[in-house]
C-alpha cells in the first residue's frame, strides 16, 4: 500500500469529489421534480396523463442508466441536442432517479389511508384541497426514507458520468491509475470518498425523518 | 311545490358491485330532527345505502335527496364536484374507525375544513372549537394529536369535528363499534345529547339497546331489501317478521 501516494493524490479527489456531490445534489432535485410530475401523472385522472407517466416509468427502468446516458451524450447532437457532459451527467441522472422517485411517491401517496380521504371529502372539502392538506403531508412522511434509498442509489450512480468523460471522482480515480499504475490505492480511495458522500447523506435522511414524524 | 318533501328521500336506492346487488330499491323516508337507526345482519348493505346517502358510494340507480337537491347527481365532472362539495357540508358522517387526520392537532382537524370552506376568521375560528370541544366534553383536549387519544375521545372528536360544519343531517357507521366496551358510553352519550338537540340522525348500529334508547324509528335491512321498520317498541317487542325475530334473537340475547 503506497501510502505517499494517497497523501500526494488526495486532495485533488477531494476537489472531485466536489463535482460528484454538485452531480448528486443537481441531479436529486431535477429527480424530485420529474417525480412528483411522474407521480401527479400516473395519480390522474386523465388516461392520456396516466399512460405517459406509465411509459416514463417503464422505458427508464426498462433500461441501463448508462445506455440512456449515451444517447443522451453521443446521440443527441445527431437530433440537434447538444450538451456539455456535466449537464447531460445531471439531465441524464436526474429522468433517470425521477422515474424510481416517481414509483416512490406514488406509492406513498397511495400508502394514506382511504378513509383519510374519505372523511375529508365527507367534510366537503374538494379532491385538491383533500391532496394537498390531508393527503400529502401524510404521504411525504412515509416517502423520506424510501427516497432516502433512492438517493443512496444516485450517489453511486454519478459514477456512471465518468463514461461521458466529466471529472468526477470515478474518473479522476481512472486518470491517476493511468500514471500512477496503482489501481488498488487508487479505487479505495475513491471507494472510500463515496462511503462519506453516502453516510453523511444518510444521516441527513433519518434527521429530517425525525423531525416530520407525528409526535 | 304541491306537497311537502320529505327532509331526506332515497328513492329506489339501487346498488350493485359487479354482479352483487347489494341494495335493492330501497326506499326511505326520514322527516327533519329524526332519529332512524339501521340494524341488519353483517353484509347486508346497511353501510353501502348510508355512504350512499352522501354519494361516498354513488348509487347504480334511483335518487337521494336532501330537501330540495337531489344529492346524486349525473353532472360533468368538474360541475358534479363543485355540486357535491357544496351539499356534503350539510351530510355530516361519522365513521367506524374514527378516521381523524393524524398530522394534525384536536383543533387543526375541526378547523380543517370550516376554514377552507367557508368564510371565518380566526377568532371564529377559535369560538367553533371550544363551542363544538365542549359539546363532546373534551374541551382539555385541544391542542393534543390523535395519537394522544383514547378511541373513545378519538370518535368524539370525530363528532365534533363533523358538527363543525353545521350540518343538517348526521350520519352515524357504527360509531362504537372499534372500541373497547367501556369506552363505548361516552361515545353513545354524546350522541344522544344530540338527539336531545333534535339533530337529524341515521344511525348504523349493532347495538340494540342504544337504538332502542334514542331512536324514533328503526329498519331492519337484511340482503339490500330493507324488511321491516317502524318504532322501536313494535321492531323490538314485536316485530312481525320472521327474519326480523331470528336476528333479534340473537343480538338481543348476545
Ligand atoms: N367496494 C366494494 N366492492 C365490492 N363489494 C362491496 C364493496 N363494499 C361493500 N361490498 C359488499 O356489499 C355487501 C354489503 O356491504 P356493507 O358494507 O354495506 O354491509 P353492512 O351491512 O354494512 O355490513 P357490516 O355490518 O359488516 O358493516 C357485502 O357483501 C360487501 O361484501
Ligand atoms: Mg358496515
Amino acid at each position: 500500500m503506497d501510502y505517499d501516494l494517497i497523501l500526494r493524490v488526495y486532495p485533488f479527489f477531494l476537489q472531485a469529489a466536489l463535482v460528484t456531490v454538485q452531480l448528486a445534489v443537481l441531479s436529486t432535485v431535477l429527480g424530485l421534480a420529474c417525480g412528483a410530475l411522474g407521480a401527479y401523472a400516473r395519480l390522474s385522472r386523465m388516461s392520456v396523463l396516466r399512460f405517459i407517466g406509465a411509459a416514463y416509468v417503464s422505458v427508464i427502468r426498462g433500461t441501463p442508466a448508462l445506455i440512456q446516458l449515451f444517447i443522451l451524450y453521443f446521440g443527441g447532437p445527431q437530433i440537434g441536442i447538444q450538451l456539455d457532459a456535466f449537464s447531460a451527467g445531471v439531465l441524464g441522472l436526474g429522468i433517470n432517479i425521477g422515474a424510481y422517485m416517481t414509483e416512490t411517491m406514488r406509492g406513498a401517496i397511495i400508502a394514506v389511508d382511504k378513509g383519510q380521504v374519505e372523511a375529508s371529502r365527507t367534510l366537503g372539502m374538494s379532491g385538491w384541497q383533500t391532496m394537498t392538506r390531508v393527503v400529502l403531508p401524510q404521504a411525504a412522511r412515509l416517502m423520506i426514507r424510501p427516497l432516502g434509498v433512492n438517493i443512496n442509489a444516485q450517489i453511486k450512480g454519478t459514477a456512471l458520468v465518468a463514461a461521458i468523460s466529466v471529472v468526477e471522482l470515478t474518473y479522476t480515480a481512472q486518470r491517476y491509475i493511468g500514471s500512477t499504475y496503482k489501481p488498488f490505492e487508487m479505487f479505495l480511495l475513491a471507494g472510500l470518498i463515496y462511503m462519506v458522500i453516502i453516510y453523511v447523506t444518510g444521516k441527513g435522511v433519518s434527521w429530517i425523518d425525525r423531525q416530520v414524524q407525528i409526535k | 311545490m304541491t306537497k311537502e318533501q320529505p327532509f331526506i328521500d332515497v328513492r329506489h336506492a339501487q346498488k350493485k358491485f359487479g354482479a352483487l346487488e347489494v341494495l335493492k330499491d330501497i326506499n326511505l323516508q326520514v322527516e327533519k330532527g329524526q332519529i332512524v337507526a339501521i340494524i341488519g345482519p353483517s353484509g347486508s348493505g346497511k353501510s353501502t345505502l348510508l355512504r350512499a346517502i352522501n354519494d361516498l358510494d354513488p348509487l347504480t340507480s334511483g335518487e337521494i335527496w336532501l330537501e330540495d337537491k337531489q344529492v346524486n347527481k349525473d353532472l360533468p365532472h368538474r360541475q358534479y364536484e363543485k355540486h357535491i362539495n357544496t351539499v356534503r357540508q350539510e351530510i355530516g358522517m361519522v365513521f367506524q374507525h374514527f378516521n381523524l387526520f393524524p398530522h394534525l392537532t384536536v383543533r387543526q382537524n375541526i378547523t380543517l375544513a370550516p376554514k377552507m370552506l367557508k368564510d371565518i376568521s380566526d377568532d371564529e375560528a377559535n369560538q367553533l372549537v371550544e363551542e363544538q370541544l365542549a359539546k363532546v366534553g373534551l374541551s382539555e383536549r385541544i391542542d393534543f394529536y390523535p395519537s394522544q387519544l383514547s378511541g373513545g375521545q378519538k370518535q368524539r372528536v370525530a363528532i365534533a369535528r363533523a358538527l363543525a360544519m353545521k350540518p343538517k343531517v348526521m350520519l352515524f357507521d357504527e360509531a362504537t363499534s372499534a372500541l373497547d366496551p367501556e369506552l363505548v358510553e361516552e361515545v353513545n352519550l354524546v350522541m344522544k345529547s344530540l338527539a336531545a338537540e333534535h339533530m337529524t340522525m341515521i344511525i348504523v348500529t349493532h347495538e340494540m339497546t342504544f337504538a332502542e334508547s334514542v331512536c324514533d324509528r328503526v329498519i331492519f335491512m337484511d340482503e339490500g331489501v330493507v324488511v321491516e321498520e317502524g318504532p322501536p317498541d313494535v321492531i323490538f317487542k314485536n316485530p312481525q317478521n320472521e327474519r326480523t325475530k331470528n336476528f333479534l334473537r340473537k343480538h338481543l340475547n348476545g
